[in-house]
């Protein structure tokens, strides 16, 4: 079957199996690797991506499920050579280790602060709860995102 | 050159508004030079790969534990259009390839020939041109099994009608693995038969599974005419998986490259050799095309190391005023189906010999008897530090266990029996001999920074109150840092590291270490040991790892050896650097090498400052057409391997407080201090980063995590839905602190600490449990403390069956 949607804000169009997932399709179709796989059963939250600016785990959307829509991954958050606070705020409060879960938490903290822009910490906590991290131990994660919450866009440089 | 900041204590530290971009040319915090590529999304783990050609390999398993295999039926698999191959054990065997060495010295299944002895076993495996088609062509896989029956609690393995698991070793008629002790069991006996007080306590050490985010797996590309392989790997091992591939398949090593891209963590459960690589690399050989196997989820935890696994009898011997003076301990070990315990070889039971703890004792012994049952192979993994963790939770918990009969707080009884800064070197009654240490001092900090009699008191009013609070703490000492070559070997393999580095021209360096990241941010720490030591700062300096192609010999990253040994071998390869530098210095300022000076980043002359040159002029020279002094060559660069001389001994004091929801049993860590002492501390963001993820693993065994399985071998903990990892949720806001004690001979006094917190927290975790039980006359209960557990020690039931 075919499917158009778009991707970071650019129209992509492609020939899938019915029963492609959105996190295949995004790696192994587009080749945005940023997005990962990491369980099978929508536990760890490292395939978190953005469907019509909702975080979403892919591994548990078919493809076809986003036919129409808007897609955003972790590639799509720098804009302009500007990197996004919560990208700025995980490398200056080391809420990151691996880097596996990253993508996925980006896009979670991204998605929070846009709804709350200045959220406590439980709120913060609640928000990625359903992600997985084994590195980091969460507390650099919320530091992260409190960052992010207190450096808006313009006050973020591009330099890193 | 690096100084040994002696006797330093601090914390609490302000870490939420620590500066952590300070650019420091050496030590000190620093933002990551790895980072910029993961928060946009560009890191490049292995199933990130993409070649031209490549095909997808995905492997059958077993779905029982025990079982003689009759037959294999592949030709429905290998009429699929898309399928390339499809290969069985018996295909394997007629390469001589069906069976693989462990890091042991035990054998492996690469695919199950006779029987499955494990559920998730391999037992074939397809080839195909995507990984759906792969996966759709294993169902088409037809085995039938004759069924035995497995061996499955580990107390029954050894019983005279236990079937035999291992009936593929000549002459093998029982499940024993091997035995093992260690100290000196009379002396103990003659301790416990004087002792006032003896203490006894069955504690288990539940079988857990590191479960990184990024699963095992890995792509080969085999070119034919060159015959070079390349193996895109998720290892934690590179030089020491090549080795072995090049021993098992016949390929000579040189035309072997293993390369461990970015790697999505570790702890452990990516340095053993799995089939699934073995199985990827004869595809890549039999088809000539590359091919990529990653793992689901599933068959990480079901087949892949696991960790733990040990039945511990607990003994310790007191007088009645708290005087610990022996510790006695029996282990019942679970090695699975096959030995495949990544640890020296001379320690089958890794470094558990420091099961003595903290304490200066009169006299200790282990005995142990591992076992093989139908369950996954693994062993040392999770951040174990070599079984350190089953130790210290052994004998943290023991300590405990005597002051709740004593009726001594737990801090002063720990405090009583600690060994004392000034017998350091201290030689241990297990021959261990610890470097350094100044216990007391960090456990003040840690009661200082928890606020402890301060959460005694309301302890007191809240049990009056009917609530359950409770306080746990542990003291840790580790053994890391592995290990001097003549004692400590991996299949033959000495634990020594090398370490290469180039000054470029223009000043500039490239440091190549054999070590491997996986996530602990070598990129940068690597790059700021360098720069300590040659004052070029670690913006300016590539650390190249993970490719065996481009970096020099040396046995990985685990039991927190990464700092103790590869980060030595840096300082002292940039250290020989600098001597040469000096003598091309003394050549450029005409004058003796002894009238120099070393100031960080460049060499003055004494007495004259103004008469310097700095690293950048010396590496100009060194390559330029300017005369060098007799007998130096040009270029600058060096390379060492460093055999460490001791192990490093980091401590811990951690406190935990919990409360226990007295009508659901439910644990809610409230507040965790952690106080941790690695000797020299290299980057302080990364070390925070590094106990903040072991303690989390810590609150998860604890409280969450157990791989278990029912009576026909069915793993109860092969999803993320039913293994349970820590969320945000389930993990307080950790609060850290440290002291400093060097290590005396380490290059720069550094000790290690990747493994710390995962090490010392479970204790602290359990012991605060218990501690909250206390209303109940509870002396120990088993992890791990989920609701259902706390709820059974509360009706008078608190140790399960494992």
């Amino acid at each position: 079957m075919q499917v158009t949607m778009s991707v970071n804000g650019e129209s992509v169009t492609r020939d899938i199996e019915g029963r492609l997932l959105l996190v295949h399709f995004l790696r192994d179709t587009l080749g945005l690797t940023g997005t990962h796989w990491g369980c099978d059963t929508s536990n760890c939250g490292a395939c978190v991506a953005w469907l019509d600016g909702e975080p979403v785990k892919t591994c548990t959307v078919l493809a076809a499920m986003a036919d129409g829509r808007e897609v955003r991954t972790v590639e799509g958050l720098e804009q302009d050579g500007v990197l996004d606070p919560v990208q700025e705020g995980f490398m200056r409060c080391h809420g990151l280790q691996c880097g596996f879960c990253t993508p996925g938490m980006l896009m979670t903290a991204r998605a929070l602060l846009d709804r709350d822009p200045d959220p406590d910490e439980q709120t913060i906590r609640e928000a990625i709860s359903g992600q997985i991290c084994r590195c980091t131990g969460y507390t650099t994660i919320v530091r992260s995102v409190q960052w992010a919450a207190e450096h808006s866009a313009e006050t973020v440089g591009s330099e890193s | 050159m690096t100084t040994l900041d002696e006797g330093v204590a601090a914390g609490p530290e302000d870490l939420e508004h620590a500066d952590n971009d300070q650019h420091p040319v050496g030590h000190g915090r620093m933002l990551r030079k790895e980072d910029p590529r993961f928060v946009r999304g560009m890191g490049n783990y292995v199933d990130d790969i993409q070649l031209k050609g490549m095909l997808h390999l995905a492997i059958l398993r077993s779905p029982v534990a025990h079982a003689r295999i009759v037959s294999i039926d592949v030709s429905a698999a290998q009429a699929h259009p898309k399928v390339k191959a499809v290969i069985t054990g018996a295909d394997l065997a007629e390469k001589g390839l069906a069976w693989m060495p462990t890091l042991s010295n035990d054998v492996q299944a690469v695919l199950a020939t006779d029987k499955v002895r494990f559920q998730g076993q391999e037992v074939a495996f397809v080839v195909a041109e995507d990984r759906y088609s792969a996966r759709d062509a294993l169902e088409l896989i037809d085995v039938e099994y004759d069924m035995l029956p497995p061996v499955i609690d580990v107390r029954k393995a050894l019983a005279p009608d236990a079937p035999v698991i291992r009936d593929d070793l000549d002459g093998k008629t029982d499940n024993h693995c091997f035995d093992w002790e260690t100290g000196d069991a009379a002396a103990t006996e003659a301790v416990f038969a004087k002792a006032d007080v003896v203490v006894s306590q069955d504690i288990v050490y539940p079988r857990v599974h590191p479960a990184p985010m990024e699963t095992c797996g890995c792509v080969a590309d085999y070119e034919r005419v060159g015959g070079q392989l390349t193996l895109w790997t998720t290892s934690q091992a590179p030089h020491a998986h090549r080795t072995v591939y090049a021993l098992v398949s016949g390929l000579p090593e040189h035309k072997i490259r293993v390369i461990a891209p970015d790697i999505g963590g570790g702890f452990g459960n990516k340095v053993p050799i799995y089939p699934g690589y073995v199985c990827a690399i004869v595809a890549s050989l039999v088809i000539g095309k590359p091919v990529k196997w990653m793992e689901d989820r599933t068959e990480n935890l079901v087949s892949t190391g696991f960790a733990r696994d040990y039945v511990m009898r607990g003994e310790i011997a007191a007088t009645k005023e708290g005087k610990i003076l022996a510790i006695r301990t029996h282990v019942l070990a679970d090695h699975g189906a096959f030995n495949g315990t990544a640890a020296p070889i001379k320690y089958p039971a890794g470094f558990f010999g420091v099961f003595t703890g903290s304490y200066d004792l009169e006299a200790a012994y282990c005995s142990m008897t591992a076992v093989y049952t139908n369950k996954a192979p693994g062993g040392v993994a999770y951040a174990c530090s070599f079984r350190i963790t089953e130790a210290v939770y052994l004998v943290e918990r023991i300590v405990d266990c005597l002051a709740y009969d004593l009726e001594m707080d737990p801090v002063e009884l720990r405090r009583k029996n600690f060994i004392q800064p000034d017998q350091f070197p201290y030689t241990t009654k297990t021959g261990w001999v610890y470097d350094s240490g100044e216990y007391e001092r960090a456990l003040d900090l840690a009661l200082e920074m928890a606020g402890y009699d301060e959460l005694r008191r309301e302890q007191e009013e809240k049990r009056a109150r009917g609530e359950l609070m409770g306080i746990g703490v542990a003291f840790f000492t580790e053994a890391v840092g592995a290990g001097p070559r003549k004692d400590m070997d991996i299949l033959g393999l000495g634990m020594a590291d090398g370490a290469e580095l180039r000054v470029h021209p223009t000043g500039k360096a490239v440091v190549r270490v054999s070590c491997m990241s996986q996530g602990q941010g070598h990129e940068t720490t690597f790059a700021q040991i360098v720069a300590e030591e040659i004052g070029i700062p670690p913006a300016d300096i590539q650390v190249v790892n993970g490719d065996t192609d481009q970096t020099p010999f040396g046995l990985g990253t685990y039991g927190s050896r990464s700092t103790p040994v590869s980060g030595a071998a840096a300082a002292l390869v940039a250290r020989k650097v600098r001597d040469k530098a000096q003598i091309i210095a003394s050549g450029m300022l005409e004058v003796s090498v002894t009238d120099l000076e070393w100031q960080k980043g460049s060499f003055a002359v004494k007495g004259d400052p103004t008469r310097s040159v700095t690293i950048q002029d010396i590496a100009m020279r060194a390559h330029g057409a300017g005369d060098l002094p007799d007998g130096i060559e040009g270029g600058l660069e060096a390379q060492i391997c460093y055999n460490p001389s001791n192990l490093t001994y980091p401590f811990g004091a951690y406190v935990c407080v919990v409360d226990v929801d007295p009508g659901t049993a439910a644990v809610k860590v409230r507040r965790f201090v952690a106080v941790d002492d690695c000797g020299t501390r290299i980057n302080p963001m990364i070390i925070e980063g590094q106990v903040h993820g072991g303690l989390t693993d810590g609150v998860g065994m604890a409280l969450m995590e157990i791989i278990a399985f029912d009576e026909d071998g069915n793993c109860l903990g092969g999803s993320l839905m039913d293994y349970l990892i820590p969320t945000s949720l389930e993990v307080p806001h950790w609060e850290t602190g440290h002291t400093v004690t060097p290590s005396p001979h380490h290059p720069i006094g550094a000790k290690g600490v990747g493994e710390s917190a995962t090490v010392g927290s479970p204790p602290a975790v359990v012991n605060a449990v218990v501690d909250a039980l206390k209303p109940y006359g509870i002396r120990h209960a088993d992890m791990p403390l989920t609701p259902s557990r706390v709820w059974d020690a509360m009706q008078g039931k608190p140790t399960p069956p494992i």
